[in-house]
């Protein structure tokens, strides 16, 4: 079973992407998008060392909808600072410590800081202890930290990495 | 109704992308700038393909959903492109608006070893200094 | 409705445009240059799509998926390329 299907979350992505590309459901696009799905994933199996294992898949349905709700409230204050006046801004760079280990978690949380609260995350440091953020209007760095720690990643924790 | 909300969408969604470039225009420096394209563009090039996608299910002969690619594949690489560029900018020791931070603190718990992976690129000085 | 709000659209878009090709050639480093072009590259999209909904034409959607992909895969060579001086190593 492992070593046939190696990667199940890869194949059911990469079937539902190859509907929405070939934008049919019919059942005929169904079958061919899941042998394309299992193809690619078994023979791409050497990047993907570490299989994804999703141990709570309703938390990451309720991260991603904090997520896009993040996105856009976030929006509109970036919208509103830049056309705010340029030298108002209080840009930072903040050191965010983490508790993620796993390479998945962690680039989601920068991909998702990225998105979201005015964020853009620029540095891991090599022992990944440590990301570094820059933020556009930062008014006290550790609470910036402390609400990214408590707003994803702990979310992220809890669907990636049982404790 | 349909035209109603798909205007509104267009709307926001053209809005957002202006936003984005005018940021990229007029913030003051490279780490700001970035703000602009990632969040902004995203979300308004994100809010064209859903009224795009709105359209043609309302006007074609059925749901037509492949925007919604185009969509996901921008949310992803976004942040990947704007990663990338702000290691750039940190490796060029570009000029920061931003007080410098020196080196992380030091670690808390060091019950957290992990193997090193090869360092990806020589130790530079890697943190934005302030202006001579 | 929708010929009112898609000639607006399309001027904002066009002064994204503007603004974007601003940046790229005022710079002034190489990385607000390579920004530039990858805002360019979505405000395409953006045009592509309006393009697509004015003239109820579902042709110009893969056009726009192409320059996404090609977009990006160029910004993260010219990002690497700054960051290593090479691209494939």
């Amino acid at each position: 079973m492992r070593r046939l299907l190696p990667h199940p979350w890869l194949t059911l992505a990469l079937a539902l992407i190859w509907l929405l590309l070939a934008n049919s459901t019919a059942p005929g696009q169904i079958v061919l998008g899941l042998a394309l799905g299992w193809a690619i994933a078994l023979f791409s199996r050497r990047f993907w060392p570490e299989p994804v294992r999703l141990h709570r898949p309703l938390a990451l349905l309720r991260f991603i909808s904090v997520a896009l709700y993040d996105i856009l409230t976030a929006n509109l204050a970036v919208a509103r600072l830049i056309i705010g006046r340029p030298e108002r801004l209080r840009p930072a760079f903040v050191w965010v410590p983490l508790a993620l280990t796993s390479d998945l978690a962690i680039s989601l949380l920068a991909s998702t800081i990225c998105l979201t609260p005015g964020t853009v995350s620029a540095r891991l440091t090599l022992d990944r202890q440590y990301l570094l953020v820059h933020a556009l209007d930062v008014a006290d760095a550790d609470q910036l930290a402390a609400i990214i720690k408590a707003r994803y990643e702990t979310p992220l924790r809890e669907i990636f990495e049982p404790c | 109704m349909v035209d109603v909300l798909l205007s509104l969408l267009i709307l926001i969604g053209a809005g957002f992308t202006f936003l984005g470039s005018l940021g990229l225009a007029r913030l003051p420096d490279f780490y700001t700038r970035l703000h602009g394209p990632t969040k902004a563009t995203t979300l308004g090039v994100g809010s064209l393909l859903i009224a795009s996608a709105l359209y043609f299910s309302a006007h074609g002969p059925g749901l037509s959903l492949h925007e919604v690619l185009v969509t996901l594949f921008l949310f992803i690489t976004a942040p990947v492109s704007a990663q990338m560029l702000a290691k750039v900018a940190l490796h060029l020791n570009l000029h920061s608006v931003a007080p410098p931070t020196g080196d992380p603190p030091p670690v808390a718990h060091a019950g957290k070893a992990r193997e090193q992976g090869p360092p990806d690129h020589p130790p530079m000085p890697v943190y934005p200094q302030s202006p001579e | 409705m929708l010929s009112i709000v898609i000639p607006i659209a399309f001027a904002l878009v066009a002064a994204a445009f503007a603004l974007s090709c601003w940046r790229l050639l005022a710079g002034p480093s190489a990385p607000d240059r390579i920004l530039a072009l990858d805002t360019l590259y979505i405000n395409a999209i953006a045009l592509l799509v309006l393009l697509g909904i004015h003239r109820a034409s579902t042709l110009y959607f893969e056009a726009a998926l192409l320059i996404a992909l090609t977009g990006f895969v160029s910004t993260v060579a010219l990002g690497k390329f700054l960051l290593r001086g090479d691209i494939i190593e």
